[in-house]
């Protein structure tokens, strides 16, 4: 019995390894896009994406048909949510001009291709808001400079 | 194209383009190690639900044995001289 248990949490090790070698430069290029910090310096993006992947880990064996990958960024987008407040001052990378919640509406729609009822339900969010947050954050992303920002406004 | 779908399109191709961080070799460890700290977590929350349940049980047992409260209760008022 217990021969078996550790057979299987064995298998789902090696299963979250193959995973993460899989998805993780895609699902770390999302938290970057988020918290806003330039790529080649992201230690809030890597917290973030190692909390978010610890739960896919322990939820392993609960997973059944689900996609780790759609789990994963869920909780990501959940996680970033909740601490929104702390990523409010961004310091390079793309979006970092816009609003976090912003910022986390458009990586979704638009950097993941999430559809806006299901972002809007994994936000807890009506749509309507969901479509007005992406709007004004794409019209702030394109209008904003080429080159990198300098100071804080 | 119309110009809502021109924006979008505009705002994919720059989150596409957008530099993508290296990712760092330990990151399914870390991720592993937090993972393995939730479940025992997890665990031991779950064992002490149990360990309340089962307390909660012998001591409704060992209660019920002592009082039996199924046997009727005595009688305490004298019924007769009065």
């Amino acid at each position: 019995m217990s021969r078996g248990r550790r057979r299987q949490a064995q298998r789902h090790a090696r299963e979250f390894d193959a995973f993460v070698a899989g998805a993780g430069r895609r699902l770390l290029h999302a938290a970057v896009l988020l918290t806003g910090e330039p790529p080649a310096r992201a230690p809030a993006a890597e917290r973030l994406l190692v909390s978010a992947l610890a739960r896919t880990y322990a939820d392993w064996a609960r997973l059944r048909g689900d996609d780790p990958y759609e789990h994963t960024r869920q909780e990501l987008a959940a996680r970033f949510a909740r601490q929104r407040r702390r990523h409010r001052r961004a310091e390079g990378g793309v979006l970092s001009r816009l609003p976090p919640q912003e910022r986390l509406v458009v990586v979704l729609r638009h950097g993941e291709g999430v559809a806006e009822e299901q972002a809007a339900a994994g936000l807890g969010l009506p749509p309507e808001r969901v479509r007005a947050l992406c709007e004004r954050g794409m019209a702030a992303a394109l209008s904003r400079p080429r080159e990198p920002v300098g100071g804080a406004a | 194209m119309s110009l809502p779908d021109r924006k979008e399109t505009e705002v994919r191709l720059l989150l596409r383009q957008s530099v993508h961080p290296v990712v760092p070799p330990d990151l399914a460890l870390r991720a592993a190690v937090a993972g393995e700290r939730l479940l025992r977590r997890r665990r031991a929350l779950l064992a002490l639900v149990w360990a309340v349940l089962l307390f909660l049980a012998c001591g409704a047992a060992v209660w019920l044995s002592i009082a039996q409260p199924w046997s009727a209760a005595p009688e305490t008022t004298p019924t007769v001289g009065w």
